[in-house]
């Protein structure tokens, strides 16, 4: 395929985007192949009678989730939220507009759901579920990030990453699955990590960063592997651990760590943050990889968990893991108090590690070199799953101060973006949800530029040139994106990057 | 007593029985479907009391869609807020005496008909003339709107040009709601205005006026943010703990 990717202008000033209809058509992710699908539990490929399967296991979700039920019926077309997602202004497809993506499966749900779609289907806009529906349904349920900015702006709160977490759910039950999601969610069960990096490599990659930091520092700072009795089991995403520029966040973690004199470690068997169960939407695998971090924290024995940098990671931990494997307070049922005896209940369970670092930080028990970062103007990006599907602290809101507390604390110079488009307005990266792809750059550059034009802005303004934020598919996203709109890829970093450059280890000679 | 007398208490009867049933219906509906996961749309408020107070802004000010589209803000929320005057203005065809306050807000309520049209057609030129939102328009879409002006023009037309018989009306809903029929005035504009209302009362529950309730149901607006203070488990779930 040789078509040449290219970023669509900035804008002057963001007006709303004239349709395209079907423009991005054509930007289709790869289906997952029979072996993908049947290794996570899921029928292998379209069959005979995919119909009726796909409306029975409609109805079964309309009966489980509530969201959804209302959803579907709740939605007045007012259109307040159609120039609110970034895939449309990126694309002008006016499929991408949410409630264009929701009515993709209104109308079926209208059409087997409700009398008025069973009566007079063209009135009420309903559909018979065709094979050119449900393949719609793949492109576009593709085409969201799950990043829940529509509901931010829904007058009932209409969140579209339901209904695409819905749809996938049901392409899934079909046999007709994404291929980058379900490969790695099997990778997580076989391996431990969604980068398939086994426990020896993960040894040596560790071992490696120790040399790194001694070398760097003078310090030796360590980076330990299941050690059973640590305080603090570390679960972070597993890009942290090779990818450019996230391991030098996974750096600062443990120089925080360090500093403080916390014990801790990661776990081998359990070495991922990331739960792309949410992204496809299917509890039971959402709970399964969530177990594996129970599991770890059981066997290790310790008494704090913590989350490293990571958006959606972060909102399955901090929203869901309490439900899931009862990792939280407050579950009085057997399952959840086996691991409320061994955890300690002075901390918040799970902790971000930005909490964490904050509260060291307004304890006195962190120094920095704020200098060190000079040389960096920073600005801060909210990724979407913390700042729409999270908290930090205690007051709502934090998942917004807290970083940013830390950058400050950190750097001198920091700048923020246009109050329009960060904190729970946010733009997503245009990575996220699973769309994390080769397949889908077209997209994820176009989904890119509502972010790429606020951050011009402090560019040009102010001379900014980090760009912070504490999740690894934004880092990972902006890494490939940046360069397609005349940005030096360096300009991403992690929060603790710069934590990681200012930090003193106190015992350095 | 003539036909239409009959015909309208026929229809009236219906009309209540119907919204009743099917709102009833589908609110249970709503309220037995758990919610197994904490999705409130973040940052919100981390006790139900903040969450009562989110919710009362929403339902009172729209604030969400004030955020949005001031556009559509304005003219929803004037269209809402006069049809409640209308409304509460009519209850004084239902009720003898007259409640105090339902005498108040009289002179109100019968501008508010004026508002609630001007809001409802503004809504619809944007439903015409934006791209986006005519792209996402369905039929029954603008049906509504339909509805809506039949309904307010037809009732100011009987406050305004053709004065209607309001005692007869009155009488007339007063002994419907004592099953003691009394005749319905026979006028050609209030036969269409109680034909429309009847008819909004009945599609209400199987159409997208169901964003009433169904807003009081959203879980990303009625959750309070406390998933790790408070262990939230839906039946069904729990079910899966059984198994291992
Ligand atoms: S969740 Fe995000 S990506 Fe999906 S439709 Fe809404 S704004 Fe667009
Ligand atoms: S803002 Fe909500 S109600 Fe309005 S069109 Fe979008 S999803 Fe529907």
């Amino acid at each position: 395929m040789a078509v040449e990717l290219k970023a669509p202008a900035l804008r002057e000033y963001p007006v709303v985007p004239a349709l395209q209809s079907d423009a991005m058509k054509d930007v289709v992710s790869y289906v997952a192949n029979e072996k993908i699908q049947e290794a996570i539990g899921f029928p292998g490929k379209l069959d005979e009678g995919w119909q009726e399967r796909a409306i029975s296991k409609m109805g079964d979700l309309l009966g489980k989730y509530r969201s959804l039920r209302v959803f579907m019926d709740a939605c007045v077309h007012c259109g307040a939220c159609t120039d609110k997602c970034h895939y449309f202004i990126g694309t002008q497809d006016p499929k991408n507009m949410p409630v264009a993506r929701q009515d993709l499966m209104r109308s079926v749900y209208r059409r087997y759901f409700t009398t008025a779609g069973k009566l007079f289907p063209r009135l009420v806009g309903a559909r018979d579920l065709t094979r050119g529906v449900l393949d719609d349904w793949f492109r576009y349920y593709h085409q969201c990030s799950e990043c829940r900015r529509c509901s931010v702006f829904c007058p009932y709160g209409i969140d579209t990453a339901e209904i695409t977490m819905a749809g996938r759910e049901i392409l899934d039950a079909v046999g007709y699955g994404q291929k980058y999601s379900n490969e790695i969610i099997g990778k997580v069960h076989r391996i431990g990590n969604n980068l398939g990096l086994p426990g020896p490599a993960l040894r040596d990659t560790l071992l490696g960063l120790e040399e790194d930091v001694k070398d760097e520092t003078g310090v030796d700072v360590r980076y330990p592997l299941d050690e059973k009795g640590a305080d603090v089991l570390l679960v972070t995403p597993s890009a942290d651990f090779f990818a450019e520029p996230h391991v030098d966040s996974l750096i600062g973690y443990g120089k925080v760590f360090h500093a403080a004199g916390i014990s801790w470690t990661l776990s081998s068997y359990s070495s991922e943050a990331g739960n792309f169960g949410m992204f496809i939407g299917n509890y039971e695998q959402l709970r399964k990889i969530a177990m594996r971090i129970r599991e770890a924290a059981l066997e290790l024995g310790v008494k704090r968990i913590v989350v490293g940098e990571c958006g959606h990671a972060w909102r399955v931990a901090y929203s869901f893991w309490n439900t899931l494997v009862g990792i939280g307070a407050g579950g009085k049922d057997p399952f959840a108090i086996e691991l409320q005896r061994q955890l300690d209940p002075r901390h918040k369970q799970p902790t971000h590690i930005c909490e964490l670092t904050w509260d060291l930080i307004e304890r006195g028990a962190l120094r920095f070199d704020k200098d060190a970062n000079d040389h960096r103007t920073i600005t801060f990006h909210d990724s979407c799953n913390v700042a729409r599907g999270s908290r930090m602290g205690d007051a709502p809101g934090g998942q917004f101060e807290i970083p940013r507390n830390i950058i400050r604390a950190v750097a001198n110079k920091f700048v923020e973006m246009s109050p329009e488009v960060t904190r729970e307005r946010t733009f997503c990266c245009g990575g996220g949800g699973g769309l994390l792809t080769d397949e889908l750059l077209d997209l994820r550059i176009k989904g890119a530029l509502p972010r790429m034009e606020s951050l011009k802005q402090v560019v040009d303004n102010h001379g900014v040139n980090f760009m912070a934020t504490i999740c690894a598919i934004c880092k990972a996203q902006f890494t490939k994106v940046l360069p397609y709109y005349g940005f030096k890829m360096s300009m991403v970093g992690g929060v603790h990057q710069l934590v990681s450059t200012a930090i003193r280890l106190g015992d350095s000679h | 007593m003539n036909a239409a007398s009959y015909a309208f208490a026929m229809l009236f009867y219906l009309a209540v029985l119907v919204m009743a049933a099917g709102l009833a219906t589908r609110i249970l509906t709503y309220w037995r479907t758990p919610a197994p996961l904490k999705i409130p749309t973040t940052p919100a408020p981390v006790t139900s009391a903040g969450v009562g107070f989110r919710m009362a802004r929403e339902i009172l000010l729209f604030e969400s869609l004030f955020k949005s589209n001031l556009w559509i803000w304005g003219l929803g929320w004037v269209f809402h807020v006069a049809l409640a005057l209308v409304l509460a203005r009519h209850l004084r065809y239902f009720t003898e005496p007259i409640w105090p306050w339902v005498t108040l807000l009289q002179p109100f309520g019968i501008y508010a008909g004026f508002a609630m049209v001007a809001g409802v057609l503004g809504l619809w030129a944007r439903r015409i003339f934006v791209e986006r939102i005519r792209y996402i328009s369905t039929i029954s879409d603008h049906l509504m709107l339909v509805l809506l002006v039949g309904i307010a023009s037809s009732g100011l037309g009987m406050r305004f040009i053709a004065h209607t018989d309001v005692i007869g009306v009155k009488l007339f809903f007063l002994g419907l709601m004592r099953a003691d029929l009394h005749p319905l005035p026979g006028d050609g504009l209030l036969y269409v205005h109680l034909a429309l209302v009847a008819g909004l009362m009945i599609i209400f529950p199987f159409s997208k006026l169901l964003h009433a309730p169904g807003i009081f149901f959203s879980p990303t607006r009625n959750q309070a943010d406390d998933p790790r203070e408070r262990r939230h488990i839906a039946p069904w779930a729990e079910q899966l703990e059984l198994r291992r």
